[in-house]
């Protein structure tokens, strides 16, 4: 009689075994899969290889991080690296208010689903095709300068052309945390600051933004970190400009010296940490 | 005082509203004296807070116009109406302290600092929430939050205040607390409160005059008693209180004519007959409801035909506390009224149950 019970009741008296049961297999996925290849980046960054044999030495010194620190290109495309990201997550976030705010304000509830799915729709397509349809838009008989050139422009591949297709890429991650963050503030806000006299303007200033500021560094996280990691965009719309990526790859498989691409990587790494550290502050991460 | 003649603090005149095909408000004409606490009662979907938020500018009317105060404002937008809203969620603002939204309306107008902060903290002492000041909404009760939604429109010192049924969210003895000092506060500083609600007992405790909301129309303007004395439609005498309404044979039989009649609960007297000029029926106790305070009976009243008997409730406070005072079911019993008690509404469409058994 006591028996049957008990054993049945096991996992209901002790929560904390469920509690494990439910956790391990993720986190056996986050410690081992995730973190130990994060570790293994960094221990190979204070390694270095034999420029002869190109073996690695395992041997602890700090010379690839002295080289980074050292040599122009590295410092040049570090901070080309971070402008262009800086510019797609302002490009992104200018663009995405608006449609975001008539998606969750203005839109009614069918509209909202269409635009939801046009927001998503280019996720599903590959990355590649839409990268090379931006480099078909860039050339020099595309569409955009069979546009640009009655005003006498001409826009080619180079900084501004990765800023406007990353720009393009990201917009989406942009997009669905401001809706998010949008969705979430009652529509009787906005009204009760029309109600005490705000105008349109004043009521974006004063009320939205600063309730949508975690949901806009929410957004920007993503599209700050993934165009710190890209480097295929700027291989085919960038002309001859080099981000990060594209140093990381060549030392990795050009240059054969896994040490220094490895010390390389841990350039984005740092700035992302030091970005996320400042946006924690905002508590734009209580968003995510 | 001009011309002898006051304009009212809001005049609607012939107010539509239709969302799609659906008329919310349909045809809707109303004054609402200065100073005066107003309510508009109605069901949900009744059309109220539609011109509510006509009124405040929210939305746009089809047809018809509103007027504050003599002028025209049907066409300003909500910035721009010398009224402020509490609404129903309170729509506190969430990064700001209490302080910060009791100040924002002045702060939009660009009234200074000093004079901000002094006119704020004047109205959050109105509604008793001075220690507060520093707080966050989220960091406040619904209590609390709904005072620093009044305070935040009172500030403004508006021409009239709309209340879009403030008190819902909040639980029943705390609602009775607030509505008490609603009422307080609407002496205090004499300004037009309108006030929606569904709760009828509400709109009966707080309101100069109540307006019926029915499918988009007033059903009927009056005092909360005129209201509930005389009803002028059978739509209000059953939303406003308890209603007995009988209609057809068992109105004759009950009351001894025709039309649709109605009584309520606490006019009909259980066993004792009050006058020698009372009707008087004799029925059977169906059910007993207890109410702390006092009784409801529902009574089968007899009747000279089979089938089902009409009904009547009636209630009896509860003098004594002992049980065996009380009717029990299945008891015979005998009811008494003062014909004058007795209400005629018009006849209406709908038809009871009663009439289609008969």
């Amino acid at each position: 009689m006591q028996d049957v019970p008990r054993k049945r009741g096991v996992l209901h008296r002790h929560p904390r075994l469920r509690l494990g049961l439910l956790l391990s297999p993720p986190m056996l996925w986050l410690g081992v899969a995730y973190l130990t290849s994060l570790a293994v980046l960094l221990i190979t960054a204070f390694w270095t290889t034999n420029t002869f044999t190109t073996e690695i030495e395992r041997v602890w010194n700090l010379d690839n991080f002295r080289q980074l620190w050292n040599i122009d290109v590295y410092r040049t495309i570090t901070i080309r690296t971070l402008w262009i990201a800086v510019l797609v997550t302002v490009v992104d976030a200018l663009i995405a208010f608006p449609i975001a705010f008539f998606m969750a304000k203005v839109a009614s509830r069918r509209w909202q689903r269409v635009l939801l799915i046009a927001v998503l729709m280019p996720l599903w397509a590959s990355y590649l095709v839409k990268a090379y349809a931006w480099r078909a838009m860039f050339s020099g008989t595309g569409p955009l300068n069979w546009a640009l050139d009655p005003i006498g422009l001409h826009l080619g591949y180079g900084l501004t052309a990765t800023v406007i297709t990353l720009a393009y890429l990201w917009l989406p991650y942009m997009i669905l945390p401001m809706y998010a963050g949008l969705e979430r503030v009652p529509d009787s806000v906005l009204e009760a600051s029309a109600d005490l006299g705000a105008k349109g303007g004043t009521t974006i200033r004063r009320v939205v933004l600063p309730i949508l500021w975690p949901a806009l560094f929410a957004g920007s996280i993503f599209t700050f970190s993934l165009t710190l990691g890209d480097y295929i965009t700027v291989k085919i719309v960038g002309g001859t400009n080099q981000m990060i990526g594209n140093a990381v790859y060549d030392s990795a498989l050009t240059g054969n010296n896994l040490p220094f691409a490895a010390a390389l990587a841990c350039v984005p790494v740092v700035i992302m940490l030091v970005y996320l550290a400042a946006v924690r502050r905002t508590g734009a991460l209580d968003n995510l | 005082m001009r011309d002898g003649a006051v304009s009212p603090s809001i005049r609607l005149t012939d107010l539509a509203k239709s969302f799609g095909s659906v008329r919310a408000v349909d045809g809707v004409s109303l004054e609402i004296a200065d100073g005066e606490f107003f309510s508009m009662l109605g069901p949900s979907g009744s059309g109220k807070t539609t011109v509510l938020r006509m009124i405040a500018g929210f939305e746009q009317p089809t047809a018809g116009s509103i007027e504050l105060a003599g002028q025209s404002v049907t066409d300003l937008p909500p910035f721009a109406r010398d009224v402020n809203t509490v609404f129903q969620d309170y729509a506190l603002f969430p990064h700001m302290s209490v302080a910060q939204n009791v100040e924002y309306g002045l702060r939009v107008k660009k009234v200074k600092k000093a004079e901000r902060r002094a006119r704020a903290a004047e109205a959050l002492e109105t509604v008793r929430l001075s220690h507060l000041a520093d707080r966050r909404p989220t960091q406040l009760s619904g209590g609390q939050r709904q005072r620093v939604a009044l305070a935040r429109a009172l500030v403004n010192r508006p021409k009239v205040l709309l209340l879009d049924e403030p008190l819902g969210a909040l639980d029943l003895k705390l609602r009775r607390e607030m509505q008490i000092e609603l009422k307080q506060i609407q002496r205090d500083v004499g300004i037009t409160f309108v006030f929606v609600t569904h709760d009828q007992e509400e709109a009966l405790t707080l309101s100069d005059r109540i307006a019926v909301f029915n499918d988009g129309r007033i059903e009927q303007v009056a005092t909360p008693r005129e209201l509930y004395q005389n009803p002028k439609s059978s739509f209000v005498a059953a939303f406003v209180g308890t209603s007995n309404m009988l209609t057809g044979p068992a109105a004759r039989a009950v009351f001894g004519r025709e039309g649709t009649l109605s009584i309520r609960p606490e006019k009909i007297h259980l066993g004792d007959v009050p006058d020698p000029g009372a009707s008087t029926v004799t029925g059977t106790v169906r059910e007993v409801v207890y109410l702390g305070s006092a009784n409801h009976y529902v009574v089968d009243v007899d009747m000279p035909w089979a089938g089902d008997a009409p009904q009547l409730v009636v209630m009896r406070q509860n003098f004594h506390d002992s049980d065996d005072q009380l009717s029990r079911r299945g008891e015979k019993v005998r009811l008494a009224w003062l014909p004058e008690h007795v209400i005629e509404l018009p006849g209406s469409s709908e038809s009871t149950p009663i009439e289609e058994t008969a």
